[in-house]
Formats: C-alpha cells, structure tokens, sequence
C-alpha cells in the first residue's frame, strides 16, 4: 500500500508540471494585458509600457516560464500583480474560508443525503421515494445562484435570522461563523444532496437485491442490522466516489457560492483575479485546485479498500 | 445517538448566534459598498475610480472644486499671485499634520507635485510646458514659477479626478512614478488601516483625530472636512443583488452605485433613499483614428450623423429621471459647457450618413465593434450603436468580450484582422472631462494619444491654447474651438450623461454633494 502511495505521489509531479506549463502559456496566448488594466483608464502607452516592464512581462516567454518554474521549485509563487503581496500569504489567507465551507458542505450533503436515500431505497416506489427523486431532480436543474438568493430571501431578508452576506471566521466565535457559514453552505450542499441521494438510493438498490441479503433476512436480522452490517458497506464503493467527485466539483461551486455570499475565500480570490488578469495569483490556484484534485483522487482510491477487501493494491 | 447530540448543539449554537443581539458598538461605524473592490492603494500611480477615491479618503490636497466647480483652498491658507502672473506663492495652513503626528511641510508638497507630475497627464502638461520650478521657501511656503502664464495652475492642483495631486510626505512622495508606494500616511480626515485590509474583503478607515478641518461647510471636495463616524468599512460585495439585500437588512448603510435596473426595489422599501447628485457621467464612442475605415474624416462625420443619444440612454439608463442629452464634449452645465459646432449632428440621420459613405468611398468592409458585457452600464451601448451605425450604412463586426479584455485589446495598434478594434464604448465621470486638457480623449498627440491614438496638430495647438487663456471668458472661447476642431476630426462622440444615485439606509444623513464619493460630513443615526 505504502508503495502504490509513494508512486502515486510521484505520478503527481508531472500532472502539476503539465497543468503549469498549460495555465502559463493559456494566460499569455490570450489577449491579455495586466499592465494596461493596472494601469488604469487614463494612463497613456508610455506609462503602460513601464508598467509591463516592471512586472517582467516584457521579457521572452519562455525566459518567463522558466523563471517562474524554478521559482515554485522553491516555493516561491511570486507577488501578486495587484495586491503586492506574496500569493502564498493571499491564498493561506483565504484557505479557511474556503476549506470550512468546503467541508461544511460535504458534511451536510453526506449526512442529509445518505439517509434520504437509504429511505427511498428500502421505501422503493411509496411517496416519500417519490419526493425524494423528484428532490434530486431539481437540486440538480436548479442553477446554485439560484437556490442561494431563495434562501437568503427566505432566512436572512424574510425571517432575518441569518446574515445576507459575509464570513466569521472561527476565531470571532462558533456562533457567528456558524451563522455566516448556514446560508452558504446550505446553497452548496443541495446540489450534492440531489446527487449523493440517488446515488445511494441506486447503490442500495442493487444490494438489496443481493442473494447475502436474502440470506440475512433469512438468519432473522432486522431490516436495520442488514442494512448497516451488510447493504451499506456493500453499496459504499460508489457512494464514496460519488463524495470524491462532489469535493473536486465543489471547486467550480465555491466559485459561485463565495461571489454570491461575498465569502473572502479561494473561489471569490480565483474571480478576481482572473478579472484582474492576475497571472501570478491564478498560477498559483489552479495548481493548488489541481493538487486538491488528484489527492482527492488518490483518498478516494485508498478508501475503497477499506469498503471492499477484494481491492487491493 | 452521538450523531444526534451533534446535531443538535450545531442547531442551538446557530439558534444562539440568531437570537444574540448585535454587539452595541461604542463605535459609530459605517459600512460601506464602492463601485468596487480596493486592490491598488497608490493614487498617483494608477487612476483607477477606486483608488482616487480611496485616496479622498487619506490624503489631503492643496486645493479642491466646490460644489459648483471653483477652486478653493484646501491645505493651503492663502495664495500670492505676482503681478506678471508668473510666480504663485502659497501659505499652508497652520497646524497641518500627517497620520504618523509629523507636521505637513512645504518640501513634502513640493515631492508630491514633482510625483503627481510624473504620473498625471495633466500634470505632465502643466509641469512639462508651463512650470519652470516648484520650490520649498520655509517650512509653510510654497514657491512655483511658471516660464510661461496659464489659467489652469490652481486647477490643475486641484484636479478633482484621477489622478488627483494627492500631498504625501516627502519620503513616501520620492518613491520612483512608476513603482507603487508602499507606506500610506497621509494628512486627510481618515487613517487607513493597513493591518486590516484584506483585498477582497474589506477596507478599513477610522477617524484621524488630528485632522484639522477648514472653518467653510463642507461644498463639493472643498471646505471643511468634518468627520462624524468612528471607523469606515468598505466592505467587497460584487454582486449588486447582494449589496442591496444587505442594505435592506441593515447589514451595510451605503451601496455607491446602484445599477440602475435595481432601483425600483429601493425605492419600494420605507428604510432605505436615493441620493442623487447633479454630478453625473459621459457615455462615450472611442475610434480608432490609425485604422481603416476610420482614417478617413468624411467617413468619421457619417458616424455624427448615424447616431443619437436617447436611443443610447434609454437602452442603458431606462428612467428618464436619471438621463438627459448633452450635445457637449465638456459636461452640461459645467463652466465650459457649449453646443458649438454640434448643429444636426446626433439626429440619427441615416440617409445624411449613407450620403457622406458613398462619398467617402466607404469599401463596406465590416467595422469592428468591442462591445463590453460584464459591466451593467456598458453592456447596451454596442447593440444599440451596431443598430445604429448599420441603419446609416455601416458593417458592424460587434465582438463580445470582458472589460479587461477590452482594455488590453484596445492598446494594440494592429488592423482590426490582426486583433485590432475600430469602436469601444467607455464612460468618462464628468470629473474627468471639465475641459479640453483634462479630458484624455481630446489628445491628439499621435502616438501618446489616449488608444484611439489621434493626431491632430491644429487640435493640439488649441488646447494649448486653452491652457494659456487667463480667464473664465478667454477660457469659454478656447474651449469652444477646441470642440469645433475635435468635431471636425472627430476624437470621440458624447452619447449623453446618466445620474448614478447613491443608496443608503434612512438613519444616514449629510452626505456630501461631490463628484467623488467622500465621507466627511456623513452622520449616522
């Protein structure tokens, strides 16, 4: 195990070098100035042109490439073209946010979702599996922005019991992060309530359908021994992978979830600095989203074996 | 039966946090919504609205417009004019200090100037052409001697709009034009808390107990600066929905410019207002004078008459209350606001435009229109023009893209095929545009034009011109040829002015009448 870890670790380096290579070129292939924006409407081409100079992008490409990838060798991301701060001290800042949110959401989705359709599931065709697909169907079509300006109608303008915008952060006091932290992460966890829900309810389904469950039902089990000792575990494998997939898309939805509940987090970061044209910052978030991405993967890997003893490295 | 009990302490401790009253803030405390996010915090190095106003904020100027665009005296106490009108001596005001307790010096002035001329276009003008020195005589006493009279000094120390020749103390002012500042201490009536702003979050000021504000009322940027509130919050909220939402429920007491669809809903709700000021802002068409078909000036006059104005407005502003048209380059009632030169033009006149293209040879070779979308007051402009412009007999190329794509694109020189552009729509505050120096798309100086790079000595001379006029009357007069001579060439075509009110909560109150946002003289109930 330890060495199926190791290679994969090591199987990252050049998915982060191609991801690197790929983001740097994207950004300068584009028509896209960050000198002329930071310079603003009334600067003249001279003053632009400092600007440019200043900030290296003047300099030939692939100077610029190789400077930067020796530079992130050392973990040294750069200065950000706008803020002037280091990017790794931008995004650290902007990590909490972003990881409770994260987290929040999965937590909620998990523990919504997988009961719900463990109920359909055993529940097959009454009402309440009937409410619960139709549930899934429209977490799925709804847009989040959406859902999110529904519920802060409803819970911040309407009842006033929740905040409209905004982040606590934990270490202004559980109550308030918790009360800045509901809307968003309510708005997110649909989503992958919908689609955890179906998933776990197919999943279930099909084990349920299984000769060992039979088999237990038959030794006298209740129906809730066999779902937790045997349907469960069983129907796990998809289920976790269905939890991994909802972690990397949480990356597109912390985009829009943070600019929706003006949450200082990663998302909102990625945003403006793509507005800003901000090549260091960007750099430097999709390598973080695409090392998040293939460790998510490699998690999800490892847990299979401990649901499925058959899979083995 | 674990998973329960967690349950339900997260319920209860979110109850709690509902049911908690607001903290009772001995602080008076005004939050805030700008335009947008502060991310550079040097004025004189970019001029971006933001950052101008963030400036207004911390700093202080020698001199300042009034409410109704007369200079006035700001950090200084009086001014000597020799009587060749060619040395200036002015007085700083006694008891001037900076935010680290240091008091306010001539030589820092004189530092500031210097930067400030570096950098603004205005500046380089006026320091480039007309002032021989700038000098410190004493601790309080300013010395600037011109090699050649102008009406514009005074003004141009009191350029109300980016960039705004903002007074720093000399160590901060002598940092190299074009590298950011990186300390900010000013002398204004806020303290900027650095160690508290978070880009993307929020900025935050609080009072400056020092500051000495001038005995005048408060009249546009000028008089007396009288702080009323403890701490300023900008807070970053970029959707425009949300903005409100929080004005609605109290959670912010100011949103600075709402967009224009949103307005109905503040009006609907009892607690908030709409504060709107006779200070507003030009929609504009940019060209692209180096490229085909627009290097040609018969073919430039077909665009005067393709267009209008109401058709512009009423696709982006919708409410008359806060639109009106204004055949002028300079704003509608400002100083030199006139009509000259401006007889039967905007009239969307198709046939008349489709006469002066057959004329002109027009080879129908499309034109390339870079139609912003991302931002709400830009976005209806290019349909609009496209529509226009193809009714008197133009091909239109409309390509869709961001802001910030645009701002890129439109520095490059290559033909429209190569990446190039021939049209952009922008929006100038009427800050920015009192006269034919300040406004940046009146340049005609080729190369070091504005994009759009016109190159035009007669208009050139003209401003020049109008920078020597001594008087408001000689001013008027320049400013008028100006404006006939930029017709004629055709820099770029005003295509009316639109009203941005200010949204607050009712407790808000005094908000001052200015072209700037600013935030002395506001009480909060």
């Amino acid at each position: 195990m330890l060495s199926y870890i190791a290679r994969r670790l090591v199987q990252t380096v050049p998915v982060m070098l191609i991801v690197a290579v790929f983001v740097f070129l994207m950004l300068r292939i584009g028509p896209n100035d960050p000198a002329s924006i930071l310079a603003g409407d009334n600067a003249n081409a001279e003053q632009v042109a400092a600007i440019r100079q200043n900030l290296g992008l003047d300099r030939p490409l692939l100077s610029q490439l190789f400077v930067w990838l020796g530079a992130i060798l050392t973990g040294d991301f750069g200065e950000s073209f706008f803020f002037k701060k280091q990017v790794s001290a931008l995004i650290l800042d902007r990590l909490e946010p972003t990881f409770m949110l994260a987290l929040c959401t999965i937590v909620l989705a998990v523990v919504v979702a997988v009961p719900l359709g463990v109920i359909a599931a055993m529940r097959r065709g009454s009402l309440i599996d009937r409410l619960v697909m139709g549930f899934s169907v429209m977490g799925f079509s709804v847009p989040v922005f959406v859902i999110g300006y529904a519920l802060i109608y409803v819970f911040a303008i309407k009842l006033n019991w929740l905040p409209v915008q905004g982040y606590s952060r934990l270490a202004d006091g559980l109550p308030a992060f918790l009360r800045s932290i509901a809307l968003p992460s309510m708005t997110l966890a649909i989503i992958y309530v919908a689609l955890l829900a179906r998933m776990t309810r197919t999943s279930v389904l099909e084990v349920l359908g299984e000769d060992y469950i039979r088999t237990a039902y038959s030794r006298g089990l209740t129906p809730l021994q066999v779902l937790v000792r045997h349907a469960l575990p069983n129907a796990a494998v998809p289920i976790v992978t269905v939890i991994g997939l909802g972690v990397a898309l949480l990356i597109g939805g912390v985009v829009v979830t943070e600019s929706v509940f003006a949450i200082p987090g990663l998302g909102r970061l990625t945003v403006d600095a793509v507005l800003a044209r901000d090549f260091p910052t960007i750099q430097a978030i999709i390598l973080l989203f695409s090392f998040v991405y293939v460790m998510v993967n490699l998690v999800i890997d490892i847990a299979y074996t401990f649901f499925d003893p058959r899979i083995r490295y | 039966m674990r998973l329960k009990r967690i349950l339900f302490a997260a319920a209860g401790a979110v109850a709690l946090g509902a049911a908690l009253p607001t903290p009772a803030f001995a602080q008076k405390v005004l939050r805030v919504v700008m335009h947008s996010d502060l991310k550079i915090v040097d004025p004189i190095w970019t001029t971006a609205y933001i950052t101008r106003n963030h400036g207004y904020m911390i700093y202080d100027t020698l001199f300042s417009l009034d409410a109704s665009n007369e200079v006035k005296p700001q950090m200084v106490d009086s001014v000597d004019v020799s009587a060749d009108k060619l040395t200036y001596t002015l007085k700083l005001r006694d008891g001037l200090v900076w935010h680290d307790g240091q008091p306010v010096t001539a030589e820092d002035c004189v530092a500031s100037l210097k930067r400030w001329a570096a950098r603004d276009t205005f500046g380089q003008k006026l320091f480039g052409s007309f002032v021989a020195e700038t000098s410190a005589a004493d601790a309080r006493t300013i010395v600037i001697k011109l090699k050649t009279a102008t009406g514009q000094l005074l003004f141009g120390l009191a350029k109300p709009s980016s960039n705004v020749p903002f007074m720093m103390p000399k160590r901060v002012a002598e940092t190299d034009p074009n590298k950011q500042i990186s300390e900010f201490v000013g002398s204004g009536p806020f303290v900027f808390k650095a160690d508290e702003w978070k880009p993307g979050d929020k900025a935050v000021y609080v009072k400056f107990d020092k500051y000495k504000p001038r005995s005048e009322p408060a009249s546009g940027l000028s008089g007396g600066k009288v702080v009323n509130v403890d701490r300023v919050e900008w807070r970053a909220i970029s959707d425009h929905q949300q903005a409100l939402n929080a004005l609605a429920s109290g959670e912010i007491d100011y949103v600075e410019q709402p967009p224009h669809d949103l307005l109905p809903l503040i009006k609907a709700d009892a607690n908030l207002k709409l504060l709107t000021f006779p200070f507003g802002a030009q929609f504009t068409m940019r060209l692209n004078s180096t490229q085909p078909p627009f290097d040609n000036p018969k073919i430039k006059q077909a665009l005067w008459h393709a267009l209008n104005q109401d058709d512009f407005m009423k696709a982006v502003v919708g409410n008359p209350e806060y639109y009106r048209g204004c055949k002028s380059y300079y704003p509608c009632g400002s100083p030199l606001s006139t009509t000259a030169g401006m007889d039967g033009l905007l009239s969307a006149n198709a046939k008349k435009s489709q006469d002066l293209l057959k004329e002109a040879g027009y080879d129908g070779k499309p034109v390339v229109l870079m139609a912003s979308t991302d931002l709400a007051i830009l976005t209806n402009l290019s349909p609009v023009a496209k529509q226009l412009l193809e009714r008197g007999g133009f091909k239109v190329d409309m390509q869709a893209m961001d802001w910030q794509t645009l701002v890129a694109r439109r520095a490059k020189k290559d033909p429209p095929s190569a990446g190039g552009w021939n049209i952009f729509h922008t929006v100038w505050g009427n800050a920015d545009i009192l006269n034919p120096v300040l406004t940046a798309f009146m340049g005609a100086n080729c190369e070091k034009a504005a994009p759009g790079w016109p190159c035009d000595e007669a208009l050139e001379k003209l401003r020049d011109d109008f920078m020597k006029a001594p008087d408001l009357a000689a001013q008027k007069a320049a400013a008028e040829a100006v404006q006939k001579r930029a017709i004629e060439y055709t820099t770029h075509i005003p295509l009316g002015e639109y009203f941005q009110p200010i949204a607050v909560r009712n407790t808000v109150e005094n908000v001052v009448v200015a072209p700037a946002p600013v935030f002395w003289n506001i009480t909060k109930k």
